[in-house]
């Protein structure tokens, strides 16, 4: 039984991997992530897992790929500068198609940047950081018992879609401290060591033979299965071709793999769109984000919230959606316009996009967002109900 | 009698990509034969490696292959070895995949001691990419990236291994494929990081450039230049169980069994701790 602690989102997030069968986990440290190592050093060990503190993150990576690729569900943790470093490896498991779970708690950058004020400037890179094109699933908790949930989440999806995970959080999720359940440590000694279930081969194993869209099951090394694994474009077999039919049939189906809403429950949060303006926001901007959006109702100003749980794919059914029948959205988020220039693409002029957008290290207030919700709203001329102005 | 070691191979993915001349294909070979002797179960046999010609020989052997990124097939082989103790996992490098990019993987590898067997083809040159240098470019030797001949220092793989802790160093060449496969043979039964350098030969990017001429001329001119270590390759002397048979030492370089010891292996470490539940 899951007991309510007052935990932070990185011990939660911890609990989330092992709860979730993780047992294997590199990383390097970097603040404002590593609490997480130091969790999963302490309750690895535990649960018939193994931690290991590699020489860089570049190498932690590496050895979440090796580990996952021998059966063990893997995951590393990083920020910023690491994040940077770990792309290669990101990419090589995108395609590869080895699952792990990769776990970047946001501080504000570039480069060494402001250690370790929050921010949210490593969205685009979630999506875009690795050469080349390949298909992302980023998840964005806003909150402690949210980190739990969306990170065992994550070794479910990385299965499924035999694709690196990002959870994406931000410094103050990482380090807030609120109630969350979370599972005695005793009940996860019980369930010990896991490996994920190889699927049984009867004949020759296609590593890379599609059905339905999604790649078969891995089949882990060791397990009497003999197959090729590269990170050169390689056909169904699992080794190189330089086939351009195959080549593009091959990346094709990489791209397309994961849907937009990779499971059910990960769908945005929807909270009083039914009319006029909408606040975009994620992580912890969705909490000040929602507190604006319940202060403007409170002053008459007809607006409503939408949070993506899964950053990338991006919710574009739902954003068009709204997009037919708001007049505005107000994107705020602690970067210069990341995901609002997403939510600009889908949106596509339809209605208007207001960018709030916040890089000086501390989180945005309910009051910012309330401004541009109240501003946007006199320009629409519909944002505002009954002529009432906030 | 030489063994038979068509069944480890990929026949069906041949022909390679190597060129004729090359000695990387020596090297496959005498790792395949100390295998065989071994026993080691096809399933049971991972072979990992990074980026560049020596690593895609992966690609050739029948066994489970990972093929990674450019020098960091050690770390990809450290996960893969502490999630399947079981394996025997061969790491396959180059002189630039293992000692430049990846030299940081390497030392802390050998560290750790885990109990991988790394085989580093040392041909002093990038093949892959058209025959720039590599850091065991010698000074003077000529490359793409080095036209008026090279300006730095080369170092010794071995010794970077050996004082960053591995407990199993060896260096043997192409030339002498029967002395290497008793290597490799002592290198994949040490249980700890086994780090196995070999000098082999690239016809096309080297030789071509430095006017040694092909395959043939530059494995004799191996001979040549180590004389004194062909003498010792004739003897057997380099295999030295006990570690007492002094090394032979030309051109800096020092071939042979170089070095053992005995230190706790990383995989038992992990493992033992884990299953005593975490306590000390």
């Amino acid at each position: 039984m899951a007991k309510l602690r007052l935990v932070r989102g990185n011990t939660a997030c911890a609990y989330g991997a092992v709860s979730a069968g993780c047992r294997f986990y590199a990383g390097y440290p970097i603040t404002p992530s590593s609490e997480v190592a130091e969790e999963m050093a302490r309750l690895l060990p535990r649960v018939g897992g193994v931690f290991v503190q590699m020489e860089d993150e570049m190498a932690s990576l590496a050895a979440c790929i090796g580990a996952s690729l021998g059966g063990l569900r893997a995951m590393t943790a990083t920020s910023g500068p690491g994040f940077t470093l770990m792309q290669e490896h990101l990419g090589y498991a995108a395609l590869a198609e080895i699952p792990c779970v990769v776990v970047d708690v946001m501080r504000l950058g570039p480069s060494t940047g402001f250690p370790t004020a929050p921010a949210q400037g490593d969205v685009c890179q979630a999506r875009w950081g690795s050469h080349g094109d390949y298909p992302a699933l980023v998840l964005s908790p806003a909150g402690v018992q949210e980190v739990f949930d969306l990170t065992a989440r994550a070794f479910e999806l990385a299965d499924r879609y035999r694709t690196p995970v990002v959870v994406l959080y931000d410094e103050v999720v990482g380090h807030m401290m609120e109630p969350a359940a979370l599972p005695p440590v005793g009940e996860l000694e019980q369930a010990g060591t896991w490996r994920r279930p190889s699927p049984p081969v009867r004949a020759r194993y296609l590593p890379y033979a599609y059905t339905d869209g999604t790649p078969p099951p891995l089949v882990s090394f060791g397990e009497g299965v003999r197959y090729h694994v590269t990170g050169l474009i390689h056909d169904e077999t699992g080794f190189p071709t330089v086939d351009p039919a195959k080549v593009g049939e091959m990346l094709g189906k990489l791209n397309r793999k994961i849907p937009e809403v990779p499971a059910e429950g990960l769908e945005p949060e929807l909270y009083a769109t039914e009319d006029a303006e909408v606040v975009v926001a994620y992580g912890i901007t969705a909490r000040a984000a929602k507190a604006a959006v319940k202060q403007a109702r409170a002053s008459g100003l007809r607006a409503g919230l939408l949070r993506p749980r899964v950053l990338w794919p991006s919710p574009e059914r739902v954003l068009r959606e709204l997009a037919s029948r708001v007049q505005a959205f107000v994107v705020a988020e602690m970067n210069c316009g990341q995901w609002g220039r997403e939510v600009e693409r889908l949106v596509c002029r339809t209605a208007e996009v207001v960018p709030v957008n916040q890089v000086d290290g501390t989180p945005l207030a309910p009051e910012a967002i309330l401004q541009a919700v109240a501003e946007a709203g006199g320009r629409t001329g519909c944002g505002v109900a009954a002529g009432r102005t906030a | 009698m030489i063994a038979d070691v068509r069944g480890y191979l990929r026949e069906a993915r041949m022909p390679h990509i190597l060129c004729p001349g090359c000695g990387h294909g020596i090297v496959l070979g005498a790792l395949l034969r100390a295998v065989h002797a071994l026993q080691v179960p096809q399933d049971r046999l991972a072979v990992v490696a990074g980026i560049g010609c020596s690593s895609r020989l992966a690609g050739y052997v029948d066994a489970c292959t990972l093929h990674t990124t450019h020098g960091r097939a050690l770390a990809f082989a450290t996960g893969l070895k502490l999630a399947r103790p079981e394996l025997t996992v061969v790491v396959l490098t180059g002189d630039g995949d293992g000692l430049s990019i990846g030299g940081n993987h390497l030392i802390h590898a050998a560290r750790r001691n885990v109990d991988l067997t790394c085989v580093l083809f040392n041909n002093a040159v990038y093949g892959m990419t058209g025959g720039q240098v590599a850091p065991t470019t010698q000074p003077g030797w000529l490359a793409s990236t080095a036209p008026y001949g090279h300006r730095e220092p080369a170092f010794d793989g071995c010794a970077l291994v050996q004082g960053a802790g591995g407990t199993f160093v060896a260096r043997g060449m192409a030339y002498d494929p029967l002395g290497l496969e008793e290597i490799f043979r002592e290198a994949l039964r040490h249980p700890g990081f086994s780090y196995v350098e070999v000098l082999t030969d690239c016809p096309v990017y080297f030789g071509r450039y430095n006017r040694l001429g092909e395959g043939p001329e530059l494995l004799w001119s191996q001979k040549a230049r180590f004389t004194e270590v062909g003498q010792m390759l004739v003897q057997k002397r380099f295999v030295s169980p006990d570690g007492t048979a002094p090394p032979g030492r030309v051109d800096g370089l020092q071939f042979g069994i170089l070095h053992r010891a005995q230190r706790p292996e990383f995989t038992r470490v992990c493992w033992g701790r884990a299953a005593r539940g975490g306590g000390e």
